[in-house]
């Protein structure tokens, strides 16, 4: 295709959506409004997980030996725990250490009546996983390892973090279905009339030796650029609101400062950008495209 | 050992258009055309002439390639109009040029986006479609209209904008049904003179009409067709009194 071709063709486009300004509008809207729904539902989800893994990767289990272990029996423990697939890292604290960082939190100046370690026996591995679910079968395998006395689990389990999760993303994925399908519908009406407010047009261009491509393509960038300004409007409205309603929910939930750890912006987008923009665009080929198939038998 | 038997020549080396027993019934059971035998020469200019219905729009859409015949064979320049694909049509028509009765404009766009718009579709680059349409419209009297668009044109005007969207892709062959059905007879006149100028750069030229004085005072090669049939073909001749 020649240059001058291709702006022509764009041109063409962009005066389509013009000519039936009422139905581009409310493709264009009804692309944006599930986008934003999309965008809304991604943000939340990804700033969710997000939390989650920040959460989990502060989740350990602890474990402590038995009174008389040796310390070739630690060391021993401590390289078969490393050898299990859903360990990410462990950590030795030795009693001395256990009992510094004890002393450091909790008793400061106080701690120089204490001349012998009280933590003696308190010498223990925090094992921290790369998958919280997993947290169980590690507990199970662990308590059955002779030499441990004791296993602490973490209390914090990303149960139910993931279930709602879950649920947020089975509702929006419907919402986002049924809004899509709208998308495509309104498109694909859009196209038709344009089709067929221009059937002159048309037949004039058959008449003249217009390609089957040359007379489809203007429909379809029309399409494609519903599609297109239908991802950038919640895109650029996302963008917008974006970091209000982050200070809006850390302002709501002072308490869980701590644990609310916000993706920014920019992550957000590094993702929700090319799957925003790739739907839009989708959808608009698609819609335009069967359609001119269907009703433009050129 | 070659064995080299001589094609059946199709077409003479001077002919541009040829109709082999062509026929071409409607689905609706209506026999438009029946056993149409024609050869055109190139740089002919031919009437097409005959009573409503007679078949004479049917013959210019056969030759466009817009229907195809339901028996017997047409072949265009090197076109074998039966057996061309579909993805070649548009190459194919792009030797033609064609003038209807209507004109057919873009009403929204003016003289030149009109004419420019012929070559638009067929790829030509900017910088070539701004030199070749102002010398276009110059040809058929209206580079002073070029900003107009056709609402504000008178018919006889319209049509010369048709005539030169349809030149302005350098056609061998065009083909006008009924181009001054719509037109009084001083703009008739006028569009006859045009196209006679145009035939004798060697565009050959089909013209459908019901104009009878046309006819006569041209005194060129009449078809004359009734219920399909072609009941006489005569070179310079004038208007069949018969039909
Ligand atoms: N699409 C169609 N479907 C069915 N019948 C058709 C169709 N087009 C034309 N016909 C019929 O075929 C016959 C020839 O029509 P055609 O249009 O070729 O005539 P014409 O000579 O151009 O007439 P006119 O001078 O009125 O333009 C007529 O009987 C017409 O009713
Ligand atoms: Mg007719």
């Amino acid at each position: 295709m020649k240059f001058s071709t291709f702006f022509y063709t764009l041109w063409q486009g962009v005066k389509n959506i013009f000519r039936n300004k009422l139905f581009s509008l409310a493709s264009v809207a009804t692309i944006s409004a599930c986008l934003f729904l999309f965008g809304v539902f991604y943000s939340i989800l990804a700033n969710f997980q997000h939390i989650v893994k920040t959460a989990e990767e502060g989740v350990c289990v602890v474990v402590f030996f038995d009174e008389d272990i040796t310390e070739e029996r630690i060391s021993e423990i401590g390289t078969m725990i490393t050898k299990r697939p859903e360990v990410s890292k462990i950590n030795y604290v030795s009693a001395e250490d256990a009992w510094n960082v004890f002393k450091d939190e909790y008793l400061g100046e106080y701690s120089d009546g204490f001349t012998e370690n009280p933590l003696a026996d308190c010498a223990n591995y925090e094992i921290y996983l790369n998958d919280v679910s997993l947290q169980n079968a590690l507990v199970t395998y662990l308590e059955s390892v002779p030499g441990i006395s004791e296993v602490k689990r973490s209390e914090l389990t990303a149960l139910t973090l993931s279930n709602a999760n879950k649920l947020i993303g089975y509702v929006s994925l419907g919402i986002i279905g049924i809004l899509l399908a709208v998308s495509v519908f309104l498109i694909s009406n859009t196209v038709t009339i344009g089709i067929q407010v221009r059937k002159e047009e048309i037949s004039i261009m058959k008449y003249i030796g217009a390609t089957d491509y040359f007379v489809r393509a203007p429909f379809v960038i029309e399409g494609i650029l519903i599609g297109l300004i239908g991802s950038a409007i919640p895109l650029g409205l996302i963008y917008f609101i974006y970091n209000r309603a982050l200070n809006f929910v850390r302002d709501q939930f002072k308490v869980l400062s701590s644990l609310l750890n916000f993706l920014t912006v920019n992550d957000v987008y590094k993702m929700l950008l090319p799957i925003c923009l790739g739907i839009g665009v989708g959808i608009g080929f698609l819609g335009s495209f069967s359609t001119v198939r269907k009703h433009l038998r050129v | 050992m070659a064995f080299n038997r001589p094609k059946k020549k199709l077409m003479e080396d001077d002919e541009v258009i040829v109709l082999n027993n062509v026929s071409k019934s409607y689905q609706a059971g209506v026999q438009a055309l029946s056993n149409v035998n024609i050869r055109i020469k190139k740089g002919e200019f031919v009437f097409v002439v005959g009573d409503s219905g007679s078949g004479k729009s049917t013959f210019i859409k056969l030759l466009l390639r817009e229907l195809v015949p339901t028996t017997g064979s047409i072949y265009i320049l090197d076109y074998n109009l039966n057996k061309i694909k579909h993805r070649k049509v548009p190459k194919f028509r792009r030797n033609i040029g064609v003038v209807f009765q209507d004109f057919r404009l873009l009403k929204d766009r003016n003289v030149y986006e009109n004419v420019a718009f012929a070559q638009r579709i067929i790829e030509v680059p900017s910088a070539q479609i701004r030199k070749n349409v102002p010398k276009v419209l110059a040809t058929v009297g209206l580079a002073g209209k070029y900003k107009v668009k056709p609402g504000r044109l008178s018919g006889g005007e319209q049509q010369r904008v048709a005539i030169a969207r349809a030149l302005v892709n350098k056609p061998s062959i065009i083909l006008a049904d009924e181009p001054t059905g719509n037109l009084d007879p001083k703009n008739s006149m006028e569009i006859m003179k045009l196209l006679e100028e145009i035939n004798e750069k060697g565009t050959t030229v089909i013209m459908v009409t019901h104009n009878k004085e046309i006819v006569n005072a041209m005194q060129k090669r009449v078809i004359t067709l009734n219920k399909g049939v072609i009941i006489s073909d005569v070179e310079k001749g004038g208007y069949n009194d018969e039909i």
